[in-house]
């Protein structure tokens, strides 16, 4: 027995390295995240003065991550204590308490009555992915259905829980803004009772959000065909600056009577991008349902990774519920918001007073972190090679990414990269070629996204 | 067409909106003023008011209203029964989170120091990339395999960042679902009770393989080694590298060596669970000796770590995902398909509790006191084990042989006490406990140790 146990062991280790079979022969290198493709290309290179307008993070006016004040007065005030467990739980549920609170209003009835339950989650991405598998759980034949175009990851979150997706008509391509009639007959279309993902405010990719009379009208069609609405709130405050404003889609929502579902993500609007904290709620009918909502939650979050990471969670609860720390994130938040829709209107100027003759309104017309530009991925890669300024595949311009210095020379940039095919796109600026966006326009159902911006197939 | 939306509801819409009618009836009116209320302020809603209040009132039923409680979670369920208990003698030995002598929770030294550098240094809270922070994931790597180890020097190791060891096994586990679509995880009988929810949710089968012997308390050996060769080849068995939970029985080293036998004669893959390294005998290095011999030996492993109870970061969830592979390659490979599950899950880690960390053991001084602090912790509970297992000696008449107390080692021990024993234990002497017979030595005070042996000699001998 000993004998053979040293001739196994022998045998075992006698073949080198790389001639070795391995168990993972059959595993291939996964598809990089796209947005982090970016973060990686622009790491990579070695330009003094390149540029990244890829990840939504936000940078101040020098081009440097910000640490909010509010985040240091309230890490000041916390202390070794959240490393205890029996506090854990009383500073999740004031987390959730005040989220709550900041999303569907201190006054609103669902608060008042407890009507919400709720669990800390991991960031936006987290939120989602709970309430994916929650939705798969309870809801095991159903579908979610995407503004087109979304977030990237969002089709990954709902596909890892197995919930099949579709497409909702979104953005239009021509006007750079929302494609409102597309959008009504595309919700009216699906099956009833389907699940939507919405986003309130600060759309990512494009920055298009609909007007409080649209919000109003889709509410009111929800209504009609009983949706659920489930909204993504990854930028409360970025849009507008003010956070109670860009929270009127759920507002209306709310008004309306419907029982929403809803991800806030504190990665942007308090800076905690690291420390992965964020919210998950879910509307209810009452206190009893709540509970009982709470504990499938819970359950769903403690096989995926047990509680949740107590410190970006007593820094929100405190900055929340400390009324004179949360005045000064409230302030924080529209500086932030400012500077970038300072920066929007300047690289707008740029781009005119360069003379560029397509038309630019939509930087300013978009709002939040992001700018669709209808730039194609010739031009985006263009920009990467000969500017060394980097940005997603799609078009998408972080604004958060522009500085004073640097906003003249991103113009310029954009402006010779777009040059170069100019009397092709001033014809289609004047409406020319309306025609390719119609034959690539999708029906319900399909996953295509179509070409967008000025990317024409002559 | 509404009725389709529901079907999962226990409730038809109409009866539930008669029951809301009758609790709230003002529900309804509510909501139709809030109808009327808008009519005012919006021009585009005058043509379809009509039909808008109709439908409020038959899609206010929430759609997941048939939706049970979910069951309770058994340890935490001790801790508020526990709470709930006004006797002053009560005890609670549930929930494995480490206590000092005076039964308080435990924040070291060196992490209240790590914690204030952090402070004081200020860093960012930028994104850490998926796989987590490179500081964290190269010294978790270190400190499991030995620094100089030739699979960390090859470049063999894919270490992924997870959220402590709950997230770093589910992170497996979808990588097992993924590229193993049949492949089964044998688990121990008994384990910690999450694991079988990890496999559960990850959808990845699995089964069984004797462990505990109840009839010596210690370990089923030859039942162990039976049901590891029974399974098909290429199963992953899931091994406890040290103080297992809930049992505190570990094999002996020659056991693991006969153990590692029967994995590679079966190309079995060993995935071990490593939450206790430092804990067990006080000393990292030698806690981490199973995971060191496997890899040794030239196999390719899974391992999952946690600093939730060797650092007491808890509520950090700081952990890691090792998977060592035959190549470089491979090991690159691996590593970004687990940064792949991990994107739609969280997109990356947390960054707080992986600085601490990393800061705690890349700091030679730092690193020291933790060893330290390690060892007071895992002394603490060797010394409760010693007199505990004294009082019952001295105690118990009968000649029974409770030298497993001794034997046993990390936070638990498994008592051999049955279920109706365990309720004794709770209702005639407060000594709160989980119903599998576990009870955590963290939790216990070497004053208290006299009282606890009498509780279990009165439970074992006088209640079947």
């Amino acid at each position: 027995m000993i004998i053979s146990r040293f001739l196994r062991r022998g045998i075992s280790t006698s073949t080198s390295p790389t001639r070795r079979r391995s168990w993972w022969d059959h595993v291939t290198p996964a598809l990089k995240d796209p947005i982090n493709a970016v973060t990686d290309a622009f790491l990579a290179d070695p330009c003094p003065y390149k540029i990244n307008l890829g990840v939504g993070a936000y940078r101040d006016d020098e081009g440097k991550p910000v640490v909010l004040q509010c985040v240091r007065e309230a890490e000041g005030k916390t202390g070794a204590t959240n490393f205890l467990e029996s506090t854990s739980t009383a500073i999740s549920s004031k987390l959730v308490e005040e989220s709550a609170k900041l999303i569907y209003g201190e006054d609103s009835d669902v608060i008042k009555e407890r009507r919400f339950a709720g669990i800390p989650a991991l960031s936006g991405t987290g939120a989602c992915r709970i309430f994916a598998e929650f939705q798969k759980q309870f809801y095991p034949g159903s579908t979610i259905y995407f503004p087109d175009p979304t977030w990237s990851n969002h089709r990954n979150i709902w596909g890892d829980a197995h919930v099949p997706d579709r497409t909702f008509h979104y953005y239009h391509p021509d006007s750079k803004g929302l494609n409102f009639v597309a959008l009504m007959d595309d919700v009216k279309n699906a099956p009833d009772g389907s699940f939507f993902l919405l986003q309130p405010c600060a759309h990512n990719p494009t920055g298009v959000d609909p007007t409080d009379e649209q919000w109003l009208e889709i509410s009111s069609l929800f209504k009609v065909k009983n949706h659920f609405p489930f909204f993504d709130v990854a930028y409360q405050g970025f849009a507008s600056g003010d956070v109670e404003r860009d929270a009127q889609a759920i507002r209306i929502f709310l008004e309306d009577g419907h029982s929403i579902g809803c991800a806030q993500s504190f990665a942007k609007n308090m800076g905690l991008y690291g420390h992965r904290v964020g919210c998950l709620s879910i509307l209810c009918n009452d206190k009893i349902q709540a509970v009982a909502i709470k504990s499938q939650l819970k359950q769903i979050s403690n096989t995926m990774y047990g509680s949740p990471p107590i410190h970006g969670i007593s820094l929100v609860s405190k900055i929340l519920s400390n009324p004179d720390i949360k005045a000064l994130w409230l302030k924080e938040v529209k500086v932030m918001a400012t500077r970038i829709q300072r920066m929007r209107a300047t690289l707008r100027e740029a781009l005119e007073r360069l003379g560029s003759p397509l038309n630019w309104q939509h930087i300013t017309n978009q709002v939040g972190m992001f700018c669709f530009s209808g730039l194609t991925r010739a031009e985006v890669d263009q920009l990467a090679k000969e500017f060394h300024i980097y940005m997603t595949h799609d078009g998408r311009i972080s604004m958060a990414g522009v500085t004073t210095k640097n906003v003249d020379y991103v113009a310029r940039a954009i402006h010779e990269v777009t040059a170069s095919d100019r009397d092709i796109k001033i014809l289609h600026n004047i409406g020319a070629y309306k025609v390719n966006t119609d034959i690539c326009s999708t029906s319900l159902g399909t996953k295509k996204t179509r070409a967008r911006g000025m990317n024409l197939a002559l | 067409m509404a009725s389709s939306v529901f079907s999962l509801a226990s409730a038809t819409p109409s009866a539930s909106l008669s029951s809301h009618d009758i609790e709230k009836g003002k529900l309804n009116l509510r909501n139709t003023s809030l109808c009327f209320k808008k009519e005012k302020n919006n021009p585009f809603m005058k043509t379809k008011s009509f039909g808008r209040i109709s439908m409020v009132v038959a899609s206010n039923v929430s759609r997941f209203e048939g939706i049970t409680m979910a069951p309770p979670d058994p340890i935490l369920g001790v801790s508020e029964a526990f709470k709930a208990d006004n006797h002053e003698l009560k005890l609670n030995l549930g929930v494995g989170a480490y206590r000092t002598e005076e039964l308080q929770p435990y924040v070291l030294d060196v992490v209240k120091k790590a914690d204030k550098l952090l402070l004081e240094k200020g860093e960012n809270r930028e994104y850490l990339p998926i796989e987590g922070l490179a500081a964290f994931n190269k010294v978790t790597a270190d400190l499991l395999f030995g620094a100089d180890n030739p699979v960390i020097k090859q470049q063999r190791v894919a270490t992924v960042q997870g959220l402590s060891g709950t997230g770093s096994l589910r992170l497996a586990a979808a990588l097992i679902e993924r590229y193993f679509p049949r492949g089964e995880v044998l688990i121990s009988s008994p384990t910690w009770g999450n694991h079988k929810n990890i496999f559960n949710d990850a959808k990845v089968p699995w089964s069984e393989y004797r462990y505990y012997d109840p009839k010596t308390v210690g370990l089923d050996f030859e039942g162990m080694i039976a049901d590891i060769k029974a399974a098909p080849e290429g199963s992953f068995i899931l091994l406890h590298g040290c103080a297992h939970n809930p049992t505190g029985i570990d094999p002996t080293p020659e056991q693991w060596e006969i153990i590692a036998d029967v994995i590679q004669e079966k190309n079995h893959i060993p995935f071990f669970d490593i939450a206790y390294q430092g804990f067990a005998s006080g000393s990292l290095d030698a806690d981490a000796a199973s995971v060191r011999m496997f890899v040794a030996r030239g196999m390719e492993v899974i391992a999952a770590q946690s600093y939730s109870k060797n650092l007491g970061l808890y509520a950090e969830r700081i952990g890691a995902i090792n998977v060592v592979c035959s190549s470089p390659d491979a090991a690159a490979r691996v590593k970004s398909q687990l940064k792949r599950i991990a994107r739609p899950m969280y997109s990356n880690p947390p960054v707080h509790g992986a600085r601490i960390v990393a800061n705690i053991v890349g700091d030679a001084a730092l690193f020291k006191e933790w060893n330290a602090e390690m060892e007071m912790m895992a002394g603490r509970i060797k010394n409760v084990r010693h007199k505990l297992f004294d009082s019952l000696s001295s105690k118990d008449k009968s000649g029974k042989d409770w030298s497993f107390v001794l034997k046993q080692i990390g936070m638990f021990s498994f008592t051999g006490l049955n279920k109706a024993q365990c309720d004794n234990m709770t209702n005639k002497w407060h000594v709160y406990m989980t119903k599998d017979g576990r009870i955590s030595l963290a939790g216990l005070s070497l004053a208290k140790c006299e009282y606890l042996a009498g509780a279990i000699i009165d439970s074992y001998h006088n209640v079947s």
